[in-house]
């Protein structure tokens, strides 16, 4: 039977919200949502400042998933939804968010949330999702100027790792401290270009009699090498940054900076917040500029 | 013709092939699931066909070696080039083949080839499993049908629906999505073997299609795959053998019996 789609996420839920701040006194509430193909974040700001977010895997409904994000921000921020001035909404492909005023592309809005969440010096943005692969350059305002990104192929991606988790029956969140436990030196990796060949390989090497261990660490070495190849094309300008859920991954970060050369910036913030956090920068911004919002209230009855 | 009893090898991602020939004629064959030990696989192949042909290991006079496991074929005389064998067979069966096109589990390989059977130019897809048998059998499975049958349930649907994924691992997400909502399974079987078909489609446009078309390997067996192929190669008809996926295995044979 097809399992459902949070199941296979391997995500928690995950809302969060600022004990200082006092939204009564804000002049602009915003709000940005980001929909993925894997999970979706809402994040609500009172004058440009992230007062509450939520985290969560994207169900079927990805219109659904949108406002849902959106609801548990709200919940956990205590504000109604009518006080929100603007809405942007972002994500993969059509993105479908209900309650947004407007949606902004996930580019422009990775560049401007990283620029937030690590700082103006950033000039290379990596974000690594569920099933894609975005490389960012832009200047000190988080204004992109170039980006090239993976969104048809499955190797490097989330839900590659994910595939890779499942087949050797372990927590996705597992998979970075795991691909470190074993002993002797670093397999090399598997096949980089496709995660079905990939996945092929691996079950060849447990047959062999493999630990899981390993076989995690070559994988994780795979999708490094992977990311490195998009990275290598766009040209890597520092300081560096990574964004989405992969950036929570050690077993693939701490193989690709060494690849990279260089270091990356860190960020109190939770990584995978990056597409919401621009998304409400920006709508704080069309707020400020006097933009009416053109939404229904959904949260009515 | 050289008169002399070949075998041709062809160690594939998924199964591993063996032909006997004597004279220009297949005399025995033999498959067995490559599995993860692909020596054990070669040897078992080996000696079914061998078996089935009625000969010993001491009257084959020489051996082709081909296929993604090729160089575990430690027995071959030489290992041999896919695209080559996979043209030697094309031309075995259909003497007008102009392009042959050779679908697997894992990999895909198309070929231009003239009149006397040179390849003029050729294509592989080694590296990306979209448009290989092991899409379709991973679809199979999420939507919980026998693998022979899903070519026959595509072939019932009357509404085409377009996949947005063009990765087998991103195609499943959507597809549980589609069982998730409603979609029929003839309408997913067929959206499925489309994209399957349109990969294997911009592989054989990038060599270019010249009739008559041949398709070997064991995607072939799956008439919503050929139909789809040929459809959007706008040709009559695609030529395809009894047992299409011996076909890399017998051109093996027979070049190897030519001396390479």
């Amino acid at each position: 039977m097809a399992k459902k789609k949070q199941e296979s996420a391997g995500l928690k839920d995950c809302i969060w919200k600022s004990g200082d701040i006092k939204w009564k006194d804000a002049r602009f509430i915003s709000a940005g949502v980001d929909v993925g193909s894997v999970s979706s974040q809402a994040v609500i700001m009172a004058d440009g400042e992230i007062l509450a977010y939520s985290n969560m895997a994207t169900g079927f409904d990805s219109a659904e998933s949108g406002s849902n994000a959106l609801k548990f921000a709200l919940e956990a921020a205590a504000i109604p939804e009518e006080r929100i001035g603007y809405c942007v909404g972002t994500g993969y492909g059509r993105v479908n968010v209900p309650a947004a005023d407007r949606t902004i592309t996930e580019i422009a809005c990775h560049a401007r949330g990283a620029n937030f969440m690590y700082g103006p010096q950033v000039r290379t943005v990596l974000d690594v999702g569920g099933q894609d692969i975005k490389a960012i350059l832009c200047d000190e305002k988080g204004k992109v100027s170039n980006f090239l990104m993976n969104d048809k192929c499955a190797a490097g991606t989330g839900r590659g790792m994910e595939v890779f988790a499942d087949l050797l029956e372990i927590p996705v969140t597992e998979v970075g401290e795991r691909s470190f436990q074993y002993e002797g030196e670093e397999p090399d990796a598997v096949t980089n270009t496709c995660v079905v060949y990939a996945k092929s390989e691996a079950a060849g090497l447990l047959r062999k009699g493999w630990a899981k261990e390993p076989v995690l660490a070559a994988y994780c070495r795979a999708t490094s090498e992977r990311i490195f190849s998009l990275l290598e094309r766009l040209g890597v300008v520092p300081e560096f940054a990574v964004t989405g859920g992969m950036a929570k991954n050690r077993g693939v970060m701490d193989r690709l900076m060494p690849l990279l050369k260089l270091g990356r910036l860190k960020s109190e913030w939770d990584p995978q917040i990056a597409g919401a956090v621009g998304a409400a920068l920006f709508a704080y911004a069309l707020a400020k500029k006097g933009k009416k919002k053109k939404r229904k209230i959904l949260s009515a009855g | 013709m050289v008169e002399m009893i070949t075998a041709g090898i062809d160690c594939g991602a998924r199964n591993t092939k063996t032909v006997i020939m004597k004279d220009g004629s297949v005399i025995g064959r033999g498959s067995v699931l490559t599995g993860f030990d692909q020596e054990k696989a070669i040897y078992e192949s080996f000696e079914s066909a061998l078996e089935d042909a009625g000969v010993t290991r001491q009257e084959i006079e020489r051996i082709g070696g081909t296929g993604s496991g090729k160089d575990f074929i430690r027995t071959a005389d030489s290992p041999l080039d896919d695209i080559r064998a996979v043209s030697r067979g094309g031309g075995y069966f259909f003497a007008d083949a102009g392009t042959v096109i050779d679908v697997g589990a894992e990999e895909g390989r198309a070929v231009r080839i003239d009149q006397k059977g040179n390849v003029i130019d050729s294509e592989i897809n080694e590296r990306c499993a979209a448009g290989t048998g092991t899409f379709i059998e991973d679809m199979a499975r999420i939507l919980e049908i026998p693998l022979g049958e899903m070519g026959p349930l595509a072939l019932q649907s009357d509404r085409g629906i377009a996949m947005n994924a063009q990765c087998a691992v991103f195609a499943e997400s959507e597809v549980v999505g589609l069982i998730h909502a409603g979609t029929a399974r003839e309408d997913i079987s067929r959206a499925v073997h489309e994209a399957v078909a349109a990969r294997i489609v911009s592989m054989i446009l990038r060599v270019g299609v010249s009739e008559d078309v041949v398709m070997l390997g064991g995607v072939a067996f799956n008439p919503a795959i050929v139909e789809a192929v040929r459809r959007a190669l706008k040709v009559e008809k695609i030529y395809i053998p009894d047992n299409p996926q011996f076909g890399a295995a017998i051109g093996a044979a027979l070049l190897a019996a030519e001396g390479m």
